[in-house]
């Protein structure tokens, strides 16, 4: 789980996430046209996503496509979270976004 | 791992189990109960064989049928809501065993995004069943292990 925690604490590790999270299975050249980096530097980013697990790849044809993998994501919320704090936990979590009229927990 | 189509979600989780009680866990109706949140699985897993996931609700059986069965590395099938839409999504699951582990890669493509209801309902439903899956396996314990 340390690797996990250690992916998540970078901006633009986590910019890389909401990406996928926007639109999954994408190429290193089309991640790369929003981010102000060279290419270099996002494939380092994404091999420690994927060392997380966080992101995985499959080929199709010449392609390497790269996925949101949230299935280490889940194994924290299962952890620390209570199966009867879910439905409150929502309404809090959607209170918030509507306040602050954000559609998703991104930094920005 | 080589995709014919671009698929919609891909899943992975590590499971410390071995490929044939992975297997079990994954084609054993009363086994499926255990993880898929009060539904079941059924299929005799035979390539053609009809694959239904009975859910709670009556009247409402998800439905298709099995494409591939090569126990225990790979399985793939189709399934629809029954009365719902006219179209099958597909599920490919691959186990490979890495050490200790057992790496399980989930597919899931052929998703027609006009069903908008479905779509997010499965983007949130895998990662719940897979670390049901691995918990169940595990016997609870929140290890994660990773392999080189």
């Amino acid at each position: 789980m340390d690797n996990v925690f250690k992916a998540l604490a970078d901006p633009t590790r986590r910019k890389l996430l909401d990406r996928l999270h926007a639109e999954n299975g994408q190429t290193l050249g089309a991640l790369c046209e929003h981010l102000d980096m060279t290419r270099q530097a996002v494939t380092k980013h994404l091999v420690l996503l994927e060392e997380a697990n966080l992101v995985v790849t499959v080929r199709k044809g010449r392609e390497k496509l790269h996925y949101l993998n949230p299935v280490p994501i889940h194994e924290i919320y299962e952890r620390w979270i209570g199966k009867f704090e879910r439905h409150r936990l929502e309404a809090i979590h959607q209170l918030k976004t509507i306040l602050e009229e954000k559609t998703d927990g991104s930094d920005e | 791992m080589e995709a014919t189509s671009k698929p919609k979600f891909v899943y992975v989780t590590y499971i410390s189990t071995t490929p044939e009680k992975l297997w079990e866990a994954l084609t054993k109706a009363d086994f499926t109960e255990k993880y898929w949140f009060g539904s079941r699985i059924e299929s005799d897993w035979k390539v053609g064989s009809p694959f239904t996931i009975h859910t709670e609700v009556p009247d409402k059986d998800w439905k298709g049928k099995v494409l591939q069965c090569d126990p225990p590395r790979l399985l793939s099938y189709t399934f629809r809501v029954s009365g719902g839409a006219e179209h099958f999504t597909r599920v490919t699951i691959l186990l490979e065993q890495h050490g200790p582990v057992v790496k399980l890669t989930l597919t899931h493509d052929e998703l027609d995004e006009k069903d908008v209801k479905f779509f997010t309902g499965i983007s949130g439903g895998w990662p719940a069943v897979l670390s049901n899956l691995k918990s169940l396996l595990e016997g609870g314990s929140p290890l994660v292990p990773r392999p080189c």
